[in-house]
C-alpha cells in the first residue's frame, strides 16, 4: 500500500440545523458489564461475565431507512440482523460439560459444542435460504465451523424454544435450531467474541479474559444473545439487547494443589484497574449466601444485594467498579477468598443420557430425568434431535417413572429423511415428585455412503444434547417486577409467575459408533471386479474362438506291430 | 465289394472331417472378428458414454470473437454558434453535420475507434437570451436536456463579456461548454472557419467526455500497458476497481474514551454531503453507507514529537504503516462481498495531541489527511484546543462534520475515479456544486466504466472458456452455460450500444455482463474435484483392459497374417 497526502476539497455541504444546536439528545444506547463469582460446593469457582448493550432502534425497518450508524453495538452483528431479518439470535460455544449434579444450575445453560437458534422475522419468505447464508456469515464472524450446519442437522422445535424477547411468535416455521456437538472451542473463537465489546479487552472486566487461563478450566462457555426487549415495565419503547456472556468453571482444588484459596489474580492472572469508561454500570458480584460458614472474603464490602435467582434466595457482595474507592490505594482490585468447609446441594431438575446395546446394528438411547423436589410434580419438555443415520423406531419409545408407564401428554415427532433432515422428537412429560423418569427409544445404525464419513470415522459420530425445558417450582417467591437496575445474571429469562422459574437443562452429547468400512475398498472392488470380469471373459472368448478338431487317435500298439509286419511281408496294411 | 464301400465311406468321412475342420476354423475366425466388432462398436462407446462428464454447450465461437475486441465509441457533439461569431454569409449553409473518426490499435487483439459526430447550427433566440444572462450555464440547461454522453459547445464571440479576459473555455456543471471563438476573418469560407475551430472543440470534448489516455487506462485488464506515465498510472491505481456495489464505511477512532467523549452527527452529514453524490452515481453502482465508532483503536505508528512546533508529527514515509493495525479492528462487512471504502477519522488521545501529518517536503498538510489507494482515507482531527487542562474528564466534544466531510468527499471522488483532470490552459471548470459531481464528470466516469466493464467481462469470459476447453474433466452445468451465454449477449449488446452512442444502456449492459461472467467464473460447481490424472485412471482400468484386449489383438493379428498368407498362396497358384 502506498499513501498519498490528500487535499481538502472545498465543497459546500448543505448541513442542517443540527450543527448550530449545541444541545444533544441523550445517548440511545448503553452498555453494562457484570461479573458474578459463585463458589461452588464442589470446591470449584464459577465465574460468569455478562455484557449487555441496549440500543433503542429497529433493525427490521424497510430498506430506505436502514440502520447503519453504530456506536456501541457492533457493526458486524447489526448488519447481519438487518440483512437476514433476524428477530432473535442465540449462539453459544461451549467446551466441557456442565455438571448439574455437582454445580447446580448455571445462569445461562448451554450444551457442549456449538448451539445456534434463530427466530426469523415473519416477513422472511425463504427461511431456509436465509438460515444457510446466516450460518455461513456467522461462521466467518466467530471463526467457527458453523458452516457445517445444513438441513441434515437443523430442526424446527415446536414447543421447546420460544422467543425470549418481545413478541409471542408461535409459528415455528420461522425458528431454526441446530447444534454441532463436535465443535471445539478455542482462542480463535474468543478473540472475535471479545472484539464485539465496545471496550474490547482494553478496559473493564474484559481485561480478565486471558485465553490461556480461560481455557485451562473445567468448563468454558461463551455466548451471544440478541433479542428485542422492553425498555420499561409498560413496554412503551422497544430496544435491542445484545448480551454477551462468558461462563467459566475453574477447578482450583486440583490446580491449587489442594489449597482451597483463590483470588482474581490466581484465576485470571490479572487484576482489575478500571471499569470500561463507556459502561453505565460495571459491577462484580460474589455469592456469599453460605458465608460466613463456608469461606472468607477480602476486601470486604458493605454493599449487599439480595436477589432470587433460579428459585433460591441468594445474597451477593457487590463491588462497583465505577467508584474509585473500590480500587483502594493500590489502584487495583484483587478479590481473595479462603474456604472453610463444604456441603452439597442437589439441583431440583437434572438429566443425563447414554447409549445402550451392543454390536454395530442396533442400539438404544436412554434419557434419564430426575425430579428432586420432595413433594411437587411438574411437567418438562424434552427435545431430542437425532441425525438421520440413527434410524429411530418410535414404536419402541417408552417413558417410565417409578417403574410405571408414564404416558407423555404431548408428542411431536418429525421423522427423518435420509440425507435431508434429522429426527425431531419433542414430548411433554409429567415428572412425579422425587422420581427418576427414563425415556428409551431403540434405533438402527444406517450404512453411510463412503463420501459421507467424517475424516475420523472410527472416533464415532456425535449426537447433540437433548434439551429439557421446564418451569420448576420455586422454593421462594420470585419477583415478577421488571426493574432496570436488576443484576444482569438474574434477568435473562423473564419471570412470568411468582411460584416457578424457567430452567433449561442440557444432557451430555452422545458418541455413537457406526459401521465403518475399509476405505481402500473402492479401489479393491474395482480391481476385483475387473479381474473377475476379465477371467470370465477370457474363458468365454476361448470357447467362442478356439477351433476344436477330432484328433486322429493313434492306432493301438498291436495294430502298429501288425502293420509293421505286413509292410515287411508286402501284404496290404490294416486300416 | 464291402471293402470298397467301406474304403469309399472312410474317404468321404475323412474329407468331410477335413471340411468340418476348415469350417470350424472359419467359425473361430468369425467369432473373434465378431467379438472385436462388438467391443469396438458397443463396448467402447458404452464405456465412453458412462464415464463422460456432463458438459453443456458453450458459445465458443462467439467467445473467440470477443477475444479480439473492436470497440467503437460514438460521441454526439453539437456546436452552436451564437450571434456575432459568423457572418450572415457563412450562416446560410447551416445546419451542417460532420463525422470524424479516429482509429487506434491498442494491441494485437484490441482496437479502438472514436467516432465524433458533430452537428453545427446557429443559436436559437432563447439560447441567445440565455447566453446573455450571467448564469448562462444553468439557463442553457433549462432550455434543453442533453442526453447522457453528449456534449454541447456554444461558440461565443471573441469580445463577449460573459467570460473573464483570459478564459478561453468555460465548462459548466451540465454537459455544456462555452468556447470563446478564435479570431475569424470574415472572408473565410465556412469550411475554413470550422476547420479552424476543430482543434478547440476536440480539446473540449476530450476534457468533457473521454480522452484516449482514459480509455486505454480503462482497458488495463486486457492490455498490458508498456508506455504509461507515472502520473496516469497513479491515477488509475488510485481509483477503485469497477464493481457492482461499494460499501462506504466511516469509522471514528477514539483511542482514549476516558478523556474524550466524542459526538459526531454522521447521519446528518452523510445525508447532506455524501448522499447527493451517491444518488448521482446510482447508475454506476449500488452504494451503501454505514458508520461505527471504535474505542481504544490506535494507529500503527508512534508519532514523533517535534519541539519546534510543540506538536506530534507523522511523516509521509510512515503513513503506509498506519493502516494495518487499525484494519484488524475495522471488520469487513459481514453481509456483502462488495469492496469496502474506509474513511477513518482519528482523534488522537490527549497525550499525543496535537498531531499533524507532514508531506514529503516536511510541510504540514493543511487538511491533515491522507488516503491510501483503493482502500480509503484517514483524517486526523485534533481536539486539544477545545478544552482546558483542568476540564472534567471525559470532555464532551462535538466534531465539526462540515470540515471532516469536505475532506472525505474529496477522497471519495478520488477513489471513485472522478479525477481532478488537469485542464488545458485557458479552461475553467465550474465546481460541481452541492451534488458533488458535474454531469460531464459523470459522463467521463460512465465512458471509462463501460469500457472497463467490457474489458473485464470479456477477459473473464475468454479465460473461463479457455480453462473449460483445456480441462476436459470439468463438469459444465446448464446454469453455467446459461450465465456464460447471457454474459456474451450482454457484452455484445454493450458493445453495440457503445457504438450507437447510448452510453447509459451501454453501462447497464456492461454491468450485467460483468455480473453474469463473474457468477459463471466463480460458480462453486466448477470447483468440484472431478479431475483425475489420466495415468491414474488407466492404472485402475488395467485389470479389465489388459486381459480383454490382448486376446482380441492377438487373434486379429493372426487373422491378418493368415489372410496375407492366403493371398500370397493364391498369387503363387495363379502364377
Amino acid at each position: 500500500k502506498f499513501s498519498q497526502i490528500s487535499r481538502s476539497y472545498d465543497i459546500v455541504c448543505l448541513l442542517g440545523r443540527s450543527y448550530r444546536c449545541k444541545c444533544r439528545p441523550p445517548a440511545r444506547d448503553q452498555f453494562q458489564e457484570e461479573l458474578v463469582i459463585r463458589p461452588l460446593h464442589s470446591g470449584d469457582i464459577y465465574a460468569s461475565f455478562q455484557f449487555r448493550t441496549l440500543w433503542d432502534t429497529d433493525f427490521l425497518q424497510e430498506r430506505q431507512k436502514k440502520v447503519s450508524h453504530y456506536r456501541l453495538f457492533p457493526k458486524s452483528l447489526g448488519q447481519v440482523l438487518s440483512k437476514f431479518s433476524v428477530r432473535e439470535l442465540h449462539i453459544s460455544f461451549t467446551q466441557g460439560f456442565w455438571r448439574t449434579m455437582q454445580w447446580g444450575q448455571p445462569f445461562i445453560p448451554s450444551p457442549p459444542g456449538a448451539e445456534l437458534w434463530v427466530w426469523f422475522h415473519h416477513t422472511v419468505s425463504d427461511v431456509d435460504g436465509n438460515w444457510k447464508e446466516l450460518t455461513n456469515v456467522l461462521s466467518g464472524i466467530f471463526c467457527a465451523s458453523l458452516n457445517f450446519i445444513d438441513m441434515t442437522n437443523t430442526v424446527q422445535p415446536s414447543a421447546s424454544f420460544k422467543p425470549l424477547g418481545l413478541g409471542n411468535a408461535t409459528d415455528h416455521r420461522f425458528l431454526r435450531y441446530a447444534t454441532l456437538p463436535r465443535e471445539i472451542v478455542c482462542t480463535e473463537n474468543l478473540t472475535p467474541w471479545k472484539k464485539l465489546l465496545p471496550c474490547g479487552s482494553k478496559a473493564g472486566l474484559a481485561v480478565l479474559m486471558k485465553s490461556e487461563k480461560l481455557f485451562h478450566s473445567s468448563f468454558h462457555s461463551q455466548a451471544v444473545h440478541i433479542r428485542p426487549i422492553c425498555q420499561d415495565e409498560q413496554c412503551t419503547s422497544k430496544a435491542w439487547e445484545l448480551r454477551q456472556t462468558l461462563n467459566v468453571v475453574f477447578d482450583h482444588y486440583t490446580s491449587g494443589q489442594g489449597k482451597k484459596e483463590w483470588s482474581l489474580f490466581k484465576m485470571f492472572s490479572r487484576t482489575l484497574t478500571e471499569a470500561c469508561p463507556l459502561a453505565s454500570s460495571s459491577k462484580v458480584y460474589v455469592d456469599i449466601t453460605d458465608n460466613p460458614e463456608l469461606f472468607e472474603l477480602s476486601p470486604a464490602t458493605h454493599l449487599l444485594s439480595r436477589a432470587v435467582v433460579l428459585g433460591d434466595r441468594r445474597t451477593y457482595s457487590v463491588y462497583d467498579l465505577t467508584r474509585a474507592e473500590t480500587f483502594g490505594q493500590l489502584r487495583s482490585f484483587n478479590l481473595l477468598l479462603r474456604w472453610k468447609g463444604d456441603n452439597m446441594l442437589r439441583p431440583l431438575l437434572h438429566a443425563e443420557r447414554y447409549v445402550a446395546g451392543f454390536g454395530l446394528q442396533t442400539g438404544e438411547i436412554h434419557t434419564v430425568i430426575y425430579n428432586n423436589h420432595p413433594y411437587r410434580a411438574f411437567p418438562v419438555l424434552l427435545m431430542d434431535s437425532v441425525p438421520w443415520y440413527l434410524q429411530l423406531y418410535v414404536h419402541t419409545l417408552t417413558v417410565t417413572s417409578k417403574s410405571r408407564d408414564n404416558k407423555p401428554s404431548y408428542i411431536h415427532y418429525q421423522p427423518a429423511k435420509d440425507r435431508h433432515r434429522p429426527h425431531l422428537l419433542e414430548m411433554l412429560i409429567q415428572l412425579p415428585p422425587h422420581s427418576m423418569t427414563e425415556v428409551t427409544v431403540q434405533f438402527e445404525r444406517a450404512l453411510l455412503k463412503w463420501t459421507e464419513y467424517t475424516p475420523d470415522p472410527n472416533h464415532g459420530f456425535y449426537v447433540g444434547s437433548s434439551v429439557v425445558s421446564a418451569l420448576v417450582p420455586s422454593m421462594v417467591a420470585m419477583s415478577t417486577n421488571f426493574t432496570q437496575d436488576q443484576p444482569l445474571f438474574s434477568s435473562f429469562v423473564p419471570v412470568k409467575e411468582e411460584s416457578s422459574y424457567f430452567v433449561r437443562v442440557y444432557t451430555e452429547p452422545l458418541l455413537v459408533n457406526l459401521p465403518t468400512p475399509d476405505f481402500s475398498m473402492p479401489y479393491n472392488v474395482i480391481c476385483l471386479t475387473c479381474t473377475v470380469v476379465a477371467v470370465g471373459y477370457g474363458s468365454f472368448y476361448n470357447l467362442l474362438t478356439r477351433t476344436f478338431q477330432v484328433d486322429e487317435p493313434s492306432p493301438p500298439l498291436a495294430k502298429r506291430l501288425a502293420n509293421f509286419i505286413r509292410r515287411i511281408r508286402g501284404v496290404p496294411l490294416l486300416a | 465289394k464291402q471293402v470298397v464301400l467301406f474304403y469309399r465311406l472312410t474317404k468321404v468321412l475323412i474329407s468331410y472331417c477335413f471340411i468340418l475342420v476348415i469350417a470350424e476354423m472359419q467359425r473361430g475366425r468369425y467369432a473373434a472378428l465378431a467379438i472385436a466388432a462388438v467391443v469396438i462398436v458397443v463396448g467402447i462407446p458404452l464405456w465412453w458414454k458412462t464415464t463422460e462428464t456432463y458438459r453443456a454447450w458453450l458459445p465458443f465461437s462467439e467467445i473467440s470473437e470477443l477475444d479480439s475486441l473492436q470497440l467503437q465509441l460514438s460521441v454526439d457533439i453539437e456546436v452552436v454558434f451564437s450571434r456575432g461569431t459568423l457572418t450572415p454569409e457563412q450562416q446560410k449553409k447551416f445546419p451542417l453535420s460532420h463525422v470524424n473518426q479516429k482509429e487506434h490499435q491498442v494491441d494485437a487483439k484490441t482496437g479502438l475507434r472514436y467516432k465524433y459526430e458533430t452537428r453545427y447550427r446557429t443559436a436559437t433566440i432563447m439560447e441567445e437570451d440565455a447566453l446573455n444572462q450571467p448564469t448562462a450555464d444553468l439557463s442553457l440547461h433549462m432550455l434543453s436536456e442533453s442526453s447522457c454522453g453528449s456534449v454541447v459547445v456554444y461558440v461565443i464571440p471573441e469580445s463577449a463579456a460573459l467570460l473573464p479576459e483570459d478564459v478561453k473555455v468555460y465548462v459548466g456543471q451540465r454537459r455544456t461548454a462555452l468556447l470563446r471563438s478564435p479570431p475569424f476573418k470574415s472572408s473565410w469560407s465556412l469550411k475554413e472557419v470550422l476547420s479552424n475551430l476543430d482543434m478547440e472543440v476536440e480539446q473540449v470534448v476530450s476534457t468533457m467526455s473521454f480522452s484516449h489516455q482514459d480509455i486505454v487506462a480503462a482497458l488495463s485488464d486486457r492490455v498490458r500497458m508498456a508506455k504509461v506515465t507515472k502520473e496516469s498510472m497513479a491515477d488509475s491505481m488510485r481509483a477503485i476497481k469497477s464493481s457492482p456495489g461499494y460499501e462506504i464505511t466511516f469509522s471514528l477512532l477514539n483511542p482514549d474514551p476516558r478523556s474524550h467523549s466524542l459526538h459526531w452527527d454522521i447521519e446528518g452529514a452523510v445525508q447532506s454531503c455524501i448522499q447527493p453524490l451517491l444518488n448521482k452515481l446510482a447508475p454506476i453502482a449500488n452504494f451503501s453507507v454505514d458508520s461505527q465508532i471504535l474505542y481504544y483503536a490506535v494507529l500503527g505508528v508512534n508519532p514523533r514529537f517535534d519541539n519546534s512546533v510543540s506538536a506530534y508529527t507523522l511523516s509521509a514515509d510512515s503513513l503506509s504503516h498506519v493502516i494495518n493495525p487499525v484494519e484488524a479492528r475495522l471488520g469487513s462487512n459481514a453481509a456483502s462481498s462488495n469492496p469496502v471504502l474506509n474513511f477513518l477519522l482519528y482523534v488522537p488521545d490527549s497525550h499525543h495531541s496535537p498531531l499533524f501529518i507532514r508531506d514529503h517536503s516536511k510541510r504540514e498538510v493543511p487538511s491533515n489527511a491522507f488516503h491510501s489507494p483503493r482502500w480509503g482515507g484517514i483524517m486526523v482531527y485534533n481536539v486539544n484546543e477545545m478544552y482546558g487542562p483542568e476540564a472534567e474528564r471525559p470532555v464532551d466534544i462535538n466534531i465539526n462534520m462540515a470540515k471532516v466531510m469536505g475532506v472525505f468527499l474529496a477522497q471519495l471522488r478520488l477513489m471513485l475515479g472522478v479525477q481532478h483532470t488537469h485542464p488545458p490552459t485557458g479552461f475553467v471548470l465550474q465546481s460541481p456544486g452541492s451534488a458533488g459531481l458535474a454531469d460531464w464528470e459523470l459522463d467521463r466516469l460512465l465512458w471509462s466504466r463501460s469500457v472497463e466493464n467490457i474489458a473485464t467481462a470479456s477477459t473473464t469470459i475468454t479465460s473461463l472458456a479457455q480453462l473449460l476447453d483445456q480441462i476436459g474433466n470439468i463438469v459444465i452445468n446448464d446454469n453455467i452455460a446459461q450465465q456464460v451465454s447471457s454474459a456474451v449477449t450482454s457484452l455484445q449488446s454493450a458493445v453495440a450500444e457503445l457504438e450507437a452512442g447510448n452510453l447509459a444502456f451501454a453501462l447497464q449492459y456492461s454491468r450485467e455482463a460483468i455480473l453474469a461472467s463473474e457468477r459463471a467464473f466463480f460458480d462453486p460447481s466448477l470447483l468440484h474435484l472431478l479431475y483425475f490424472p489420466d495415468d491414474q485412471k488407466f492404472a485402475i482400468y488395467i485389470p479389465l483392459f489388459l486381459p480383454m484386449c490382448v486376446p482380441i489383438v492377438l487373434s486379429l493379428l493372426k487373422i491378418v497374417s493368415e489372410a496375407k498368407k492366403k493371398r500370397a498362396d493364391k498369387q503363387a497358384k495363379s502364377d
